[in-house]
C-alpha cells in the first residue's frame, strides 16, 4: 500500500542508528543510573530522618552520639537543617553530581564537629567514636555516589553524542487531492500565507529560490535554498545553500490517506548547526519548541488549502489584560 | 463598546473595550440584541476551566443583525437578523464535512494547547477558554463571527428574540441529549438535571416518542418547570434515585439515562464530600456524581447521553458497569449547526416556545450580580436573558 511505502521510505532515509554494541552499552549506562538513583534515594531518607530527628530532639541527639555537657542544640540544629536540605535535594531526583559532593563536605564538617567534641569535658568517648564511624560510613556512600554520577553524566554524553542529527516531524490530514497541496506547496511565494515567520519567498530558476523570515527585534535573515527533490504531486526536498544563516534541510510528502479522509501532508524537518551571531535570531525564529512551530505551520496550510483563510483571534477586542494574560495571549499566537 | 469580561475567580465585570473589527475574509460583524448566561459560564466563574485570561470576553449564547461581512461571505446581507451557534465551524474539513461541527479541525487557532489535555483538539467556542480558541464572546453590544457563511441561520421577522435566542446552544444541546439517547416510541428516559438544557432534553426526549421523562433534581422551581413540561419528578434530597428509578420501572431501570449537570455536580453525603475533597486538593478536576448513579440506574443494554460538561478527570467512575451491563455511552459538544434548520421548524410549528425557561431579563451592568445569582439558583433563577443595550 501506498502509505505503508511511504512510512518504509522514511524508515530508509534516516541516517544509521547507533550501532548494537554502542545501543548495549547506553542499556547498561541506563541500568547504572537505575541503581544510582535507589542509593540516593536511600541516603536521602537516611538524611530527612536524621535531620528531622537533630531538628526536632537535638538535646537526645547530643546525648546518643555522647557529647559532653554544655547546650549543643543550636550547632545540631543547623546540622540538622542542613541535612534535611541535602536529604529533599537527593529526593528530588534532580541532584547533579555536584550536590552530591556537596555532602561530601557535609559529611566532613559533622567529622570535624564529632572531633571536636572527643576534647571536650564529660564526653562519652564510645559513643562518640561509634557516631564517628557510622558518619564515616555514610561518607564513603556519598564518595561513591558522586564519582558514579560524574562518571555516568560522561557515559550519557558520549552516547548522546552518537545520536543521529536532529530530525522534527509533522503531519496533518487535509481535506484536498495530493495534486492540489503539491501544486500550492511548490508554488514556494505561497508559503507566508501560512507560516507566519517568513517574509517573503522569491523564486531564482526552477529550483532555487530567496527566502526572508522575521527574526528577533526586526532583524530579517536571508537564506537561498534549492529544491533536491521534485516528485510530481507526491514529494518535495530542499536544502539551503551553502553560506545560509539558518542551515536547514526537509521534505514534504503528500499520501492519499483513503476512503474519505484527505491527504496525509507529512513534514520532516532536519535543522543543522546554527553558529555565530545569527543564532540567537535564529531560535527567536523558530520558538523554544521547533517542532510545534512546524506543526503550526502545518495547521495553517491546512486551514488555508480547505477555509481559505488561517483561524486566528490576533487584533480582536479584549477588556484590560494582567501582566500574566498580556504574555500568554502573545505567545500562543 | 461594552462587554462582559472575565477578570478572575468569581469576578466578572463589565469593561469598555474596543469595537470588533472583520479581520479574516468570512468574518461578519454582528450588533447584539439578545444575550445569555449559560450554566456552563458558570464552570469558568468558578475557575473549573483552565486557559482564561482577564480580559477575556465571555459569553457563547448570542443573536443580533449583521452590521458589517468580510469579502469572502457571500449568503449573507448587512440588516439580516441572525442567531449564531456557539461552536465556530469552518464548513470545509473532515468533520464539518460529516455534520459534526463542534469537532471543527480548523476553527481553534490553540488547537496545540487542547490536545495536550484531550488528545485532539474540538472546534473553537466563543469566549470560552484559550484552549478553545480564545474567541471573544457575545456577552457584548457587538461580535466578531467567524465562517460566517456557515454558522448564523437567519431569523424570520415574525419570531421574537426570547423564542429563537436558545437555537445557540441551550436549545439544541438538550435535542442532542435526548437524540443521543436513541429513543424507541413508549421508552422511559430519566433526565438528571433541570436546569435549561435538562428541561430542553426533556421536551425533546417527548417529541421523539419518549413514554416517560423522570426528572432529578432539588431545586423547587426547576422541579416545577419539568413537571409542567409532562416529566415526573424526584427531589434527590427527599428519595433514593437509585431505589425510586427502580420501583418505577420494575426494577429494571430508565431505558435511556442522560446527565445534564456535568463537572460541578452538587451530590450530598460521602460521596460529595469525597468529590469536594478530591477536586480541593487538584487530585481530581471534576465531580461526577451524577456521572456514577446515572451509570448505576441505567438498564441492562441501556443509553447514557452526557450533554453536561466535563473537562478532565474524574474518579471512581464505575466503569465495570458500563461493560456488564453492555450500555452505551454518547457525549459531546454540541453539533448546533446541524439542528438549527430542523428546530428552528419546530419553533415556528409551535412545536417548542423554548421562552419558558426565562425567569430574568437584565441589562449589561446587572450581569456581575445576575452571575452569583445563577450559580447560587438564588432568586428562583434558571434562566438570565441579556439586552446589551439596556
Amino acid at each position: 500500500m501506498a502509505v505503508v511505502d511511504h512510512f518504509s521510505a522514511l524508515r530508509t532515509s534516516r541516517p544509521p542508528r547507533a550501532s548494537v554494541a554502542e545501543w548495549r552499552s547506553s542499556a547498561d549506562a541506563a541500568s547504572d543510573a537505575e541503581d544510582l538513583q535507589q542509593l540516593q534515594k536511600t541516603l536521602g531518607w537516611i538524611s530527612v530522618a536524621l535531620g528531622v530527628a537533630e531538628i526536632a530532639a537535638p538535646q537526645q541527639v547530643a546525648r546518643l552520639i555522647g557529647a559532653g555537657d554544655g547546650d549543643h542544640s543550636k550547632l545540631i540544629r543547623m546540622c540538622g537543617a542542613r541535612e534535611l536540605a541535602s536529604g529533599v535535594g537527593l529526593l528530588s531526583g534532580r541532584a547533579p553530581a555536584q550536590a552530591t559532593l556537596s555532602r561530601v563536605a557535609g559529611d566532613a564538617i559533622d567529622l570535624a564537629l564529632l572531633g571536636a567534641a572527643l576534647s571536650s569535658r564529660n564526653a562519652n568517648v564510645g559513643r562518640l567514636l561509634a557516631a564517628s564511624a557510622a558518619v564515616l560510613g555514610i561518607t564513603a556512600m556519598d564518595v561513591y555516589a558522586a564519582r558514579q554520577q560524574s562518571a555516568l553524566a560522561g557515559e550519557l554524553e558520549g552516547t548522546l553524542d552518537q545520536e543521529e542529527p536532529q530530525r522534527l516531524t509533522a503531519s496533518v490530514a487535509v481535506n484536498a487531492a495530493p495534486e492540489k497541496l503539491y501544486a500550492a506547496w511548490r508554488e514556494l511565494d505561497n508559503l507566508p500565507r501560512f507560516m507566519p515567520h517568513l517574509e517573503s519567498v522569491t523564486r531564482l530558476d526552477d529550483s532555487r529560490s530567496h527566502w526572508v523570515a522575521k527574526g528577533a527585534n526586526g532583524v530579517a535573515i536571508e537564506w537561498d535554498a534549492r529544491i533536491t527533490e521534485d516528485e510530481a504531486n507526491h514529494r518535495l526536498s530542499w536544502e539551503t545553500l551553502p553560506g545560509s544563516p539558518y542551515p536547514h534541510r526537509g521534505s514534504v510528502v503528500f499520501e492519499p490517506l483513503g476512503k474519505d479522509r484527505g491527504t496525509q501532508v507529512f513534514v520532516e524537518w532536519f535543522p543543522g548547526e546554527q553558529r555565530g551571531m545569527f543564532a540567537t535570531i535564529v531560535a527567536r525564529l523558530m520558538g523554544e519548541n521547533p517542532e510545534l512551530r512546524i506543526a503550526q505551520g502545518l495547521r495553517a496550510f491546512k486551514q488555508w488549502i480547505e477555509t481559505g483563510e488561517v483561524a486566528t483571534t490576533q487584533g480582536q477586542a479584549a477588556g484590560a489584560r494582567s501582566w500574566l494574560g498580556k504574555t500568554m495571549v502573545g505567545r500562543e499566537s | 463598546m461594552r462587554a462582559v469580561c472575565w477578570q478572575g475567580i468569581h469576578e466578572v465585570g463589565v469593561e469598555d473595550v474596543p469595537d470588533p473589527h472583520i479581520i479574516n475574509p468570512r468574518d461578519a460583524i454582528v450588533k447584539i440584541t439578545s444575550t445569555a448566561i449559560c450554566g456552563s459560564d458558570l464552570h469558568l466563574y468558578d475557575g473549573y476551566i483552565p486557559t482564561m485570561y482577564r480580559g477575556d470576553i465571555l459569553g457563547h449564547e448570542f443573536m443580533g443583525e449583521v452590521v458589517e461581512l468580510g469579502a469572502g461571505v457571500t449568503n449573507l446581507a448587512v440588516g439580516d437578523r441572525v442567531v449564531v451557534p456557539f461552536p465556530i465551524a469552518c464548513g470545509n474539513c473532515f468533520f464539518c464535512g460529516r455534520e459534526e461541527y463542534s469537532l471543527c479541525e480548523n476553527s481553534n487557532p490553540n488547537a496545540h494547547i487542547a490536545e495536550k489535555l484531550w488528545g485532539h483538539s474540538p472546534a473553537g467556542i466563543y469566549g470560552y477558554s484559550h484552549m478553545l480558541g480564545g474567541y471573544a464572546g457575545g456577552q457584548a453590544q457587538y461580535a466578531r463571527v467567524p465562517y460566517a457563511d456557515v454558522g448564523p441561520i437567519k431569523i424570520p421577522e415574525h419570531l421574537d428574540d426570547a423564542q429563537v435566542l436558545f437555537l445557540s446552544d441551550i436549545l439544541p444541546t438538550g435535542y442532542m441529549a435526548a437524540e443521543n439517547c436513541d429513543i424507541e416510541p413508549g421508552d422511559i428516559v430519566a433526565v438528571w438535571g433541570c436546569g435549561p438544557v435538562g428541561l430542553f432534553a426533556i421536551k425533546s426526549a417527548f417529541l421523539l416518542g419518549a413514554g416517560q421523562v423522570i426528572a432529578i433534581d432539588r431545586i423547587p422551581e426547576r422541579l416545577r418547570l419539568a413537571a409542567s413540561i409532562g416529566a415526573d419528578t424526584l427531589d434527590y434530597e427527599e428519595v433514593e434515585v437509585l431505589d425510586v428509578l427502580k420501583d418505577m420501572t420494575g426494577g429494571r431501570g430508565p431505558d435511556a439515562c442522560i446527565d445534564a449537570v456535568g463537572m460541578e455536580g452538587h451530590m450530598h453525603g460521602a460521596q460529595g464530600a469525597y468529590d469536594r475533597f478530591k477536586t480541593a486538593l487538584k487530585l481530581e478536576t471534576d465531580r461526577p456524581g451524577v456521572l456514577r448513579e446515572a451509570i448505576l440506574a441505567c438498564r441492562s443494554g441501556g443509553r447514557l447521553s452526557v450533554p453536561g460538561v466535563y473537562g478532565g478527570m474524574i474518579d471512581k467512575v464505575p466503569f465495570g458497569a458500563i461493560v456488564n451491563k453492555a450500555l452505551t455511552v454518547k457525549s459531546g459538544q454540541t453539533h448546533a449547526h446541524r439542528y438549527l434548520r430542523p428546530l428552528l421548524e419546530r419553533i415556528e410549528n409551535g412545536e417548542i416556545d423554548p421562552s419558558f425557561v426565562i425567569t430574568h431579563r437584565i441589562g449589561l451592568d446587572e450581569v456581575p450580580a445576575a452571575y452569583r445569582t445563577f450559580r447560587d439558583k438564588e432568586d428562583e433563577c434558571v434562566k438570565v436573558v441579556i439586552d446589551p443595550w439596556h
